[in-house]
């Protein structure tokens, strides 16, 4: 912090032990950490890891999301019980995915029981290479 | 005045949660249908063009900067810099839709569209034997569309919110002491920026 926020923090002590965390520089460093992220994940995407490359996109998003959440949205200065709110919605969401795929897990790729191991085929407009069939539907 | 504050917080914290599930819930419909349709999901996404998904990440986070700029100058009770920082800010969620209307109207025009409207492409695979393409093309588009379809109508919210306060800010009426209306706006502002992080990989990134 700067020698003048200091001086301000002398002269208006309760508004600045309240709201004031951060400041111009920290807020500087949060957004170049944000663009070097987004250039490792997007570096990323051009190399296969095979089923890794699901694990690495969203590892490195979370890794953004928790900056975004912890300097933007001022979660790691304010009362705890925001940041209480805000991962419960994301242990929820957590919930609902978890008991989705365990699901998934159980039904053999959600193909229909007499599915007999050929591709799910579910088909719309015939096959014209790129023209446009859907003119011909109307 | 700093109970009402943080009561408002807590509020729009209660909100900010709704959110992650309204989006949370179209999350795990999409896992499930990648999950379903894989091979096609993978040539669908191909059709995306990354280096325009990537520019709009890029202009999300410096509008996430500077809303949190324009957040900081409220607490110092700037109302020039508020208004500038909010004017900058409601600038790149322009940008970020107008690149969005590039991309929209390139993917009508190829026709990758939900299944009913979805036109082939000779680049799809995964067809019967009579040729028909595989629904699980038009599936990720009609996911694609409607997942960044609504988050773009979050920033559509968010430009009149930006606005609004920003009249606000210039009238004058915030001051170091209020200013709650910025800060809550900056909250919401920042988690359409987070969606973004997400959405940005699952669609335009992951094979």
């Amino acid at each position: 912090m700067s020698n003048s926020e200091q001086t301000s923090e002398h002269l208006h002590p309760h508004a600045h032990a309240k709201h004031h965390h951060g400041s111009a520089a920290l807020y500087v460093r949060t957004l170049v950490a944000l663009l070097i992220l987004t250039a490792i994940t997007v570096g990323a995407s051009y190399i296969d890891f095979g089923a890794g490359n699901v694990v690495i996109a969203l590892f490195i998003a979370t890794i953004k999301a928790t900056i975004v959440a912890l300097f933007f949205m001022h979660l790691r200065w304010d009362k705890p019980v925001n940041a209480v709110i805000a991962c419960a919605g994301f242990l929820f969401l957590g919930i609902f995915l978890m008991f989705d795929f365990i699901d998934f897990g159980s039904r053999d790729g959600l193909r229909p029981v007499n599915w007999d191991g050929k591709l799910p085929i579910e088909t719309v407009a015939p096959a014209t290479s790129g023209a446009a069939p859907a003119a011909e539907k109307k | 005045m700093e109970q009402q504050f943080d009561t408002s917080k807590i509020g729009m914290w209660l909100f900010l949660a709704t959110e992650v599930l309204l989006f949370g819930g179209l999350f795990v419909g999409f896992g499930l249908m990648q999950a379903r349709y894989p091979q096609e999901f993978i040539e669908a996404h191909e059709h995306l063009q990354r280096p325009l998904g990537a520019l709009n990440t890029v202009v999300l986070l410096i509008s996430s900067f500077t809303m949190v700029m324009g957040v900081l100058s409220a607490q110092r009770g700037d109302k020039k810099k508020v208004v500038m920082f909010l004017v900058l800010t409601i600038l790149c969620a322009c940008i970020f839709l107008g690149v969005k209307y590039f991309e929209y109207s390139h993917k009508f025009e190829e026709g990758l569209l939900p299944p009913r409207w979805y036109h082939a492409q000779s680049t799809d695979t995964v067809r019967d034997a009579a040729g028909n393409v595989s629904h699980g093309y038009g599936t990720f588009f009609a996911f694609y569309f409607m997942m960044t379809g609504l988050h773009g109508i979050h920033i559509l919210v968010g430009i009149f919110l930006l606005s609004w306060i920003a009249v606000r800010a210039h009238r004058g009426e915030f001051s170091k002491a209020y200013y709650t209306p910025v800060d809550l706006v900056g909250l919401y502002w920042h988690l359409v920026d987070l969606i973004w992080i997400y959405l940005f990989p699952l669609f335009y990134l992951i094979k």
